[in-house]
């Protein structure tokens, strides 16, 4: 169970530059307006910033396509627990039947 | 606040949690056992879990690692991996107003992506409070370090992700987190935009900049649209 100097260094490196990201935001948020355009872009965020990250796995495959519009529709009506079942569920049978593109 | 309503925000962020938490384990193992072929030890993968706790940076670290660890290019990497938690963090201030100072730079260590999500989800119901907050990060936190850790032992003896479906949960999580943050054809724009510059930037340039890509793109297509005329809740 050692650690060793240069390993040590670079996750401590990394920890420093991960919270400075997770910070900034908090510095600079009493700042940003309440009101205006600006304010609409960042009320924005959360669904832009999720849509970004699902974007890749969506297209990924067939089963993912159907997977995705499924937990879509399956969200009107369920809880995110539920819409996740259904969106696991409808993934593990589509790529049984489909594999790739 | 009484100390049985910090109980229950407390009990309600850890249920809240638990599925997910549940569904990272399997990728907290694989890379436990991918840090031990890059040759670092189970003290070393657990600092890490335990100070960067950054699933993406840590994973796209690890598969690179070498020694003696590069440690400006890691710090540089986790740096533009983690950019969208400019955004991130810059969204969730203003629905902190529970918590003290000190209590904030707590809640930024904490902030993964899924703490960030189930507490946007909360605090566009709830008021944000810090028993829910950290009633969430922290098992989710512990959840983490204990799966990365376990992974270095466990090595090779792990399915993949893929084989059970897990990895498609935190794609269902956000996909229905979306889903429920679209309320009004406003939103539309907003997703467009963002799907369709996040694929274009990761078909053009690969890497992990098309999260920041879609999420620049979905920002810019709201500061567009025409003002609203009431305040949404």
């Amino acid at each position: 169970m050692t650690i060793d100097p240069a390993t040590f260094l670079a996750i401590l490196a990394m920890a420093i530059a991960t919270y400075a990201t997770r910070i900034s935001g908090f510095i600079i948020g009493p700042y940003l307006p309440e009101e205006g355009r600006l304010r609409q872009a960042l009320d924005a965020v959360p669904a832009a910033v999720l849509t970004a990250v699902v974007a890749p796995t969506i297209v990924s495959g067939p089963a993912e396509l159907i997977a995705s519009v499924a937990t879509i529709i399956a969200a009107r009506r369920l809880p995110a627990l539920g819409a996740i079942a259904v969106g696991v569920g409808t993934v593990l049978v589509g790529r049984h039947f489909f594999g790739g593109w | 606040m009484s100390i049985s309503s910090v109980a229950r925000d407390v009990r309600s962020g850890f249920i809240t949690m638990l599925p997910i938490a549940l569904a990272v384990v399997p990728f907290g193992l694989l890379l436990g056992s991918e840090a031990v072929r890059k040759g670092l030890t189970p003290a070393e993968i657990g600092l890490m879990s335990m100070i960067v706790f950054a699933g993406s940076a840590q994973f796209l670290t690890v598969s690179i690692w070498t020694h003696p660890a590069p440690w400006a290019a890691f710090a540089l990497a986790a740096f533009l991996i983690n950019l969208r938690h400019v955004l991130m963090s810059a969204s969730l201030s203003p629905k902190l107003k529970a918590f003290r100072s000190s209590q904030k730079a707590l809640v930024a260590f904490l902030l993964a992506d899924e703490i960030w999500a189930l507490s946007e989800r909360r605090a566009a119901h709830h008021p944000l409070t810090p028993g829910f907050y950290f009633g969430t990060a922290v098992g989710f936190y512990l959840i983490w370090l204990a799966a990365t850790v376990a992974g270095t032992f466990l090595g090779e003896a792990l399915p993949a992700p893929e084989t059970i479906g897990f990895d498609f949960v935190f794609a269902a999580l956000f996909i229905s987190l979306v889903t429920g943050f679209a309320k009004s054809w406003r939103a539309i724009p907003i997703i467009l935009a963002s799907l369709f510059a996040s694929l274009l930037f990761k078909t053009l340039y690969g890497g992990t900049g098309f999260i920041l890509a879609g999420g620049l793109a979905g920002i810019g297509a709201a500061a567009l649209l025409p003002p609203e005329k009431k305040k949404t809740p």
